[in-house]
């Protein structure tokens, strides 16, 4: 038997390769909406910082060579918006909600804008890690070559998840979020705590925009990005606020998203478009499950304006 | 003899009431213009600084900007194309605002509404062009009304976030227009743009007489008059404010908040549906990609910009038709990429969202809080 022909074991395979390579930028958006959302105010606008964030770490990766100043530079674009939202939102009768959405216009708007003249060069990919080499399957090889942003994000969840729990830092974004008079009465500034909250979630959705120019799909174009910075808020929703759950949401939707490209590499074409939603509608469908309209949400940070 | 003397002074008094009163008119109503305009020209200016700092001309791009939207009857004609989608697609905004609900996802209603309007065309084609436009529009306006109507169900059945809902929602129709129109309804003669079969010359929406517009222009200004007498002078309309206000408090008066929510956001869906209809009758004569042009992301700024408000709907998409319409001209004169507009466009929609918080922080905008003096130095 031919070792490259694996037939229809090739489509879990394709979903598991495809769930580690699509859902990494949805882990870093849904852990940065995650702290965001932790401090009680939400942030729409990642979807528009997503762009802009792949766009600048394609355009340093590409002056400067390699991809690592890029993933700085996309950070560092992510923080400045994610402190603007912060910034602006801390003034009364300003919606957090609106607010997002205009970001996501104008992060979007800007990417495009300055992104223009690097449609054309190709930049440095980020490293990848082949734990694959064991299979002489080149299908097993493909699945398993994992990008270390993948473990920086898996690390970072299950950081995220202690540091709720057991750091002060933690407890002073959970109590912001859970009780702005609570904060005040602590001697916190809920505006500032909530503004650094936003300003390190947009950073790492910055990140996780890098990961999309600079390994998978690995090129700049204006349709990069296919609404993750949307879906991630969702995914938050779903994952109760909890860094763990958003890790594993996040590969579920990977998996998702994969299906189409997975079935069509086995021969199955009939109904791509409609296997191209399917993480939009199995985000539609957990929403659905997981609301209610008698109860607020288990985990649900207090002033969160979104399950209000 | 006592009316010699009193009658001057009663006359004044008079006078100085009537002058007060029509000051007071003035100025409550003057808020909701000056703080939009204001924020309109700041966003301007803040633009201004961003093309200078990439080194151009805000001069010449606004003189680009103006000749390319409004400086000729060609592209005012232009611009007003441009703005009719716009009018429908806002209309899908404003209408759930009033019930407190931010529905984003148009988009998809306008894509949907298009689809269901080409598949109808070609199914009946041969009959009656006056039925089949007809038929099309009810097929769009149903379309449109089931997908965003269901957003409403959702929130107020289920809870689920409308905002949320309705922008997946919008990816999901995108996606189902796409297999549509790559499969089952593709027009094997359209190959390197996939697109339903042609509608036939009959069945198309014509131009206003006169001038290169087509008639949606017609049907928006209607649809936004028509929802601003919904929503300001029937008790529907009345209703929907209060829930949109306090639902716990609308619920206690009785109203049914589960029907308000859902027939406001089916029917701002339908005006979406419409919206996408026309572009099939009048602009693409055929489902396509295009569909997905984006009218529903620019109707939401049109929205906020109006406040809201259907009526301030209707300039405010011809501005934004126009900007929109000028960006070929800016990216051609002035060597710009096409997302400049993009970025103008994000920068008034954040500026406008900020103007909110100065309502009711002007003395001058609030008439209980003049003191006697302001009064007197008003009418010296």
């Amino acid at each position: 038997m031919d070792a490259t022909d694996i037939g229809l074991w090739g489509v879990p395979l394709a979903m598991l390769g495809g769930a580690i390579r699509v859902s990494t930028p949805f882990i870093f958006v849904s852990l940065g909406e995650a702290i965001t959302e932790r401090s009680g105010r939400i942030n729409l606008g990642l979807e528009g910082t997503l762009v802009f964030g792949a766009m600048s770490a394609y355009a340093v990766a590409v002056m400067t060579g390699s991809p690592w100043p890029g993933l700085l530079a996309a950070a560092v674009a992510g923080l400045c918006f994610g402190l603007f939202h912060g910034w602006i939102c801390k003034f009364p009768k300003v919606n957090d909600i609106a607010i997002g959405i205009a970001m996501m216009l104008f992060g979007t708007g800007l990417g495009f804008f300055f992104g223009k003249p690097f449609i054309q060069p190709s930049a440095p990919d980020l490293p990848a890690i082949p734990f694959g080499a064991w299979s002489d399957i080149p299908q097993v090889q493909a699945a398993l070559n994992v990008n270390v942003l993948f473990l920086i994000g898996a690390a970072l969840a299950v950081f995220l998840w202690w540091a709720f729990r057991n750091t002060r830092v933690g407890l002073i974004v959970r109590v912001v979020g859970d009780s702005a008079d609570a904060a005040r009465a602590m001697g916190l500034n809920p505006n500032t705590v909530r503004l650094l909250a936003t300003g390190a979630g947009g950073a790492l959705a910055g990140i996780g925009g890098a990961y999309l120019s600079l390994y998978y799909p690995g090129s700049w174009t204006e349709r990069i990005s296919s609404g993750q910075g949307l879906m991630a808020v969702a995914l938050v929703i779903f994952a109760r606020w909890n860094p763990l759950g958003c890790f594993a949401a996040a590969l579920l939707f990977g998996g998702a998203g994969a299906l189409g490209p997975a079935l069509q590499s086995v021969g199955v074409t009939q109904g791509y478009y409609l296997f191209y939603a399917a993480p939009y509608i199995l985000t539609l469908i957990i929403m659905i499950a997981t609301s209610s309209p008698s109860r607020t949400l288990a985990g649900a940070p207090g002033e969160l304006s979104i399950t209000k | 003899m006592a009316d010699t003397v009193s009658g001057p002074h009663v006359r004044t008094i008079l006078d100085a009431r009537g002058y007060r009163a029509a000051l007071e008119w003035i100025a409550r109503r003057a808020e909701s213009f000056v703080i939009p305009l204001t924020a309109l020209i700041v966003g301007m200016m803040l633009f201004s600084l961003f093309i200078l700092a990439v080194g151009r001309s805000p001069v010449q791009l606004y003189e680009t900007m103006w000749r390319g939207g409004f400086g000729s009857w060609f592209s005012i004609q232009n611009s007003l194309s441009r703005g009719a989608p716009l009018l429908l697609a806002a209309l899908c905004v404003a209408l759930p605002a009033r019930l407190g609900l931010v529905v984003i996802g148009g988009e998809g209603a306008i894509v949907l509404g298009g689809v269901a309007a080409a598949a109808i065309a070609v199914a009946l084609n041969g009959a009656p062009s006056f039925l089949v436009i007809l038929l099309m529009g009810v097929g769009g306006v149903a379309a449109g009304g089931i997908w965003i109507g269901a957003v409403g169900a959702l929130r107020h059945y289920r809870a689920v976030n409308e905002t949320i809902s309705s922008l997946l929602m919008a990816y999901i129709a995108i996606a189902l227009m796409n297999h549509l129109v790559e499969g089952p309804l593709r027009d094997p003669a359209s190959l390197n743009k996939p697109s339903t079969q042609p509608l036939a010359d009959i069945y198309r929406v014509g131009n206003i007489p006169g001038m290169e517009v087509h008639s949606g222009l017609v049907v928006g200004i209607l649809a936004c008059v028509l929802s601003w007498l919904l929503i300001e002078k029937t008790r529907w309309g009345f209703a929907a404010r209060i829930a949109g206000g306090n639902v716990r408090a609308a619920q206690v008066q009785g109203l049914a908040v589960g029907s308000l929510i859902v027939g406001f956001t089916a029917l701002a869906g339908g005006f979406a549906g419409l919206a996408g209809m026309l572009e099939v009758a009048a602009v693409q004569g055929s489902a396509n990609g295009s569909l997905a042009a984006g009218y529903g992301y620019t109707g939401i700024l049109v929205a906020f910009l109006a406040r809201h408000n259907p009526l301030a709907i209707i300039p405010v998409a011809i501005l934004l038709g126009g900007i929109d319409a000028s960006g070929g001209l800016i990216q051609r004169r002035m060597d710009l990429p096409d997302a400049t507009v993009l970025v103008l466009q994000g920068m008034l929609f954040i500026v406008i969202l900020f103007s909110e918080t100065f309502y009711g922080r002007f003395k001058l905008f609030n008439p209980d809080l003049w003191q006697r003096s302001d009064l007197l130095k008003g009418t010296a």
